[in-house]
């Protein structure tokens, strides 16, 4: 047996490797990239969901923004306040508590007062659906398909079809508005979760069709407007909105509206 | 001259790295949900493969050959492309940022990818010199590259199909993945 059989091999492959690692070894120093060290704590601070809630492209993105001043510190919706003060730790600096939001969806038609217009056979996806004739099957051209494309989009779980429509369940739901996009008929909403009071219609028809379409449509009648003590409610375009800022929750409009299209929202 | 186009267009379609080797099947598969990702792969993959079946010819005729040492060629092909792999992971970082993130964590994940590693044994085991070898790698990668982001196109228009459980996911990508080959079969014989 030749000794060099043995040699050749463990010195050859042996200084292949050397070179290489040293090779690569310099060049991790010539290429050495300066990373703030902030950056990765405040990475470890983050949920980590990847959700894109923020406007940046994931939470590594995210974070550096804030390190590098172009991102509030409260600006995962995702983590609420719990991250953002943890942020603020790594960073040094004070942070506003901000009030937690929920997505709600703005349709209360659920299979029983709302109409249909056909029996739909398609592909089981709103926004396929929502390209047909008419929009759909459902008489209101507005309202909540409950095909759930927000299911599909939704990371966390947070969404469920209760009877018909899109129901979020507001314990899960993080806010991070993958659904608010998702939806082909814009329906959803961020709401401060606090705010219970809410419209539960998005129809801007007339109130005699919306009548026609669903026994729980906003009809545009102005009682809630006329009633509201705080000046907090509005119809406008035939549709009443809640103003957040100045609604106190006090449920006049909610007894007063003829059609209970404004709801005091509880799961 | 002819010769050399013909190895590059044979290494694209006929001898397709994926539909017809069947090599490298795992980033065919795992990276193939999005036309964007599938290009990122697809390009981080042609630039490894193209400067891997230059050094490990190099590495093959130059160390391994001289000291009859040719049995070890796995073993030292493979420290070529990891040592290649983490080079160009960090002059990517340096030079673009952007390229950087585009390509993200699939930089890496050409380690373990089996074409690269195919296409030098490859090289290899046909004897080509080096202009062939590079021709060859990089027609490979372009042909592995063209088999992904066709993969990912049809792959998102699954995604809107209404398919039968038992096929959701994976399964029908196979299926996909099956009927593709058979398409590329048609180029076989093309070229000797």
């Amino acid at each position: 047996m030749n000794i060099n059989n043995i040699i050749f091999p463990a010195l050859s492959l042996g200084g292949l490797g050397l070179l290489f690692g040293l090779g690569l070894g310099f060049a991790a120093k010539k290429f050495a990239v300066q990373v703030n060290p902030l950056v990765p704590k405040v990475r470890d601070a983050l949920p980590g969901a990847n959700c894109g809630g923020c406007g940046f492209a994931g939470c590594d993105a995210f974070a550096k923004a804030v390190v590098d001043g172009h991102a509030p510190l409260n600006g995962c919706p995702v983590g609420g306040g719990e991250c953002a003060t943890a942020i603020a730790a790594i960073m040094g600096m004070e942070v506003k508590q901000t009030a937690k939001t929920v997505a709600y969806v703005k349709c209360n038609g659920t299979c029983d007062k709302a109409k249909e217009k056909y029996v739909y056979e398609g592909v089981m996806d709103c926004v396929s659906a929502n390209m047909l004739q008419g929009k759909g099957s459902k008489a209101c051209e507005y309202g909540c398909l409950g095909l759930g494309s927000c299911i599909k989009a939704c990371q966390f779980g947070a969404i469920d079809i209760v009877d018909g429509v899109a129901v979020i369940l507001p314990e899960k739901c993080v806010a991070c508005g993958m659904c608010v996009s998702a939806c082909p008929k814009n329906l959803i909403e961020i709401v401060p979760d606090a705010m219970k009071v809410r419209v539960a219609c998005s129809s801007f028809d007339k109130g005699k069709s919306v009548k026609d379409n669903c026994a729980v449509g906003c009809i545009s009648c102005g009682l809630c407007q006329k009633n509201c003590p705080y000046d907090a409610i509005h119809v406008n375009n035939g549709l009443a909105k809640v103003d957040y800022d100045k609604c106190v929750q006090c449920g006049i409009c909610v007894d007063k509206c003829p059609t209970d299209a404004i709801v005091r929202y509880q799961i | 001259m002819s010769a050399y186009i013909l190895l590059f267009i044979g290494a694209i379609v006929v001898n397709n790295v994926v539909l017809s080797r069947f090599l490298g099947i795992c980033p065919f598969l795992g990276v193939s949900k999005k036309v964007e990702t599938a290009l990122g792969m697809g390009m981080a993959v042609t630039f490894v493969i193209t400067l891997a079946s230059i050094i490990s010819y190099l590495v093959y005729g130059l160390i391994l050959k001289p000291l009859e040492i040719t049995f070890l060629y796995t073993i030292a092909f493979i420290l070529v492309i990891a040592s290649l792999v983490q080079l160009v992971e960090m002059v990517i970082q340096k030079t673009s940022p952007s390229l950087y993130q585009a390509l993200g964590v699939y930089l890496p994940l050409i380690t373990t990818n089996c074409a690269v590693l195919g296409v030098a044994v490859i090289n290899m085991q046909k004897n080509y010199n080096l202009l062939q070898s590079t021709i060859n790698g990089a027609g490979t990668a372009i042909g592995f590259t063209l088999a992904i982001v066709l993969l990912a196109g049809l792959r998102e228009k699954i995604e809107y199909n209404d398919i039968p459980k038992p096929f959701k996911g994976y399964p029908i990508v196979l299926v996909t993945a099956g009927l593709m080959a058979i398409a590329f079969l048609g180029f076989a014989g093309l070229i000797k």
